[in-house]
């Protein structure tokens, strides 16, 4: 990985964006979440995106319909490259775990039980906690300029993990809530505009 | 016949889920195990901890295990196990990646209008505490069992946000110290 000098954003060729997509693929353990910190050191590091640019996909990605490992290729794919980037970004994301439960599945019967299996992912299941932690928090450091969005995401956190609210509505509800209020703004800033 | 099947009862699973995999799973566990019976439900327990405990994302895992176990139960060759679980994978992913297609270029036009960025300034705290929640129901005493896994929690932590130490190298270490110490 090369470090350019200047700021500017970096092209992202697809064969790139392919291997990319494919490494993120191989060592997502543990869903999706786990994939953020991969994506956001791969991509970002790059210069392909800014950290902020970052941000908004990862909010698109788990607003949409669909795995949230899968929306974050289509979606960086599309920013980087359009339709190509999209196809490409999300077969590689897929490959790699489609090929290994291929293996699998057809060659080791009672994989789950295997106890050098169980000991190496001992091991790796409290360390992927940490990898979701990290960019959640610095992704509230950096944009978290107000004080209600700091409210926001504790809300968000509290009821999603102790009160068992579905995420589903969480969202929904800071759409519809967002929407109303950004309408009303719309309106006083036409008003006082023209 | 079965294929066009578990073509239809993945693209549906593909189309209703928000909110990730795990949001998936019971959807899943309904069509599968419940309408059709393709596999029992002691085997669906295993395809999830075997589609948890390897990479990629757990909803593309375990549509390409089932897809596989599907076939391989109805006495199928080990071809066609492979093109069933191929089917399930590409129905999970297809409705999904439609959509997200289609939210990229309605995007293209909006991502400068004050009502999406007004939205977006909502939203991006609120999937911050989402992320945030996704972490905390992982802290339970199966990812947790003493206080070795603790020790790993913290020193992952500090070395992620600390340094740039690449992240796959990172759960490559855990594997290894975890496959030493336990």
């Amino acid at each position: 990985m090369e470090q350019q000098p200047e700021s500017t954003r970096n092209e992202a060729s697809l064969l790139q964006l392919f291997g990319v997509f494919a490494k993120i693929g191989a060592f997502t353990i543990g869903g999706g979440y786990a994939m953020i910190s991969l994506i956001q050191n791969e991509i970002v590091n790059r210069k392909w995106l800014t950290e902020d640019e970052f941000a908004e996909l990862i909010t698109l990605a788990q607003t949409a319909p669909g795995l949230i490992a899968v929306n974050m290729s289509i979606f960086t794919g599309f920013r980087l490259r359009g339709v190509k980037g999209s196809v490409i970004a999300t077969i590689g994301s897929i490959l790699p775990p489609f090929l290994i439960i291929l293996a699998i599945a057809m060659l080791f019967s009672n994989f789950q039980d295997n106890p050098v299996v169980l000991r190496i992912f001992k091991g790796i299941r409290p360390v992927v906690v940490a990898l979701i932690l990290v960019p959640m928090i610095n992704m509230v450091r950096k944009s978290d300029d107000r004080w209600w969005k700091w409210l926001l995401t504790a809300i968000a956190l509290c009821s999603v993990s102790f009160l068992n609210v579905n995420p589903v509505f969480v969202i929904m509800a800071v759409i519809v809530v967002f929407l109303v209020v950004s309408l009303i703004n719309d309106k006083k800033f036409k008003k006082t505009g023209l | 016949m079965i294929f066009l099947e578990l073509f239809y009862t993945f693209f549906i699973i593909g189309a209703f889920t928000i909110g990730g995999g795990y949001a998936m799973l019971p959807l899943i566990q309904d069509q599968v195990v419940n309408t059709h019976a393709w596999i029992s439900a002691q085997e669906f327990t295993d395809i999830i901890a075997i589609s948890q405990m390897t990479p990629g994302p757990i909803g593309i895992n375990s549509a390409t295990y089932i897809g596989y176990t599907v076939l391989s139960n109805s006495g199928a060759s080990q071809f066609l196990c492979v093109l069933g679980s191929f089917t399930a994978t590409a129905a999970v992913v297809l409705p999904s990646f439609l959509i997200v297609l289609g939210m990229c270029f309605a995007l293209k036009k909006f991502s400068e209008s004050t009502i999406y960025k007004g939205i977006m300034d909502g939203l991006k705290p609120t999937v911050a505490g989402l992320i945030g929640a996704a972490a905390v129901m992982l802290i339970n005493t199966e990812n947790f069992p003493d206080w070795k896994s603790w020790l790993l929690f913290g020193t992952a932590f500090l070395v992620h946000y600390f340094t740039k130490i690449n992240v796959i190298l990172i759960i490559i270490a855990a594997g290894i110290i975890g496959y030493f110490i336990y």
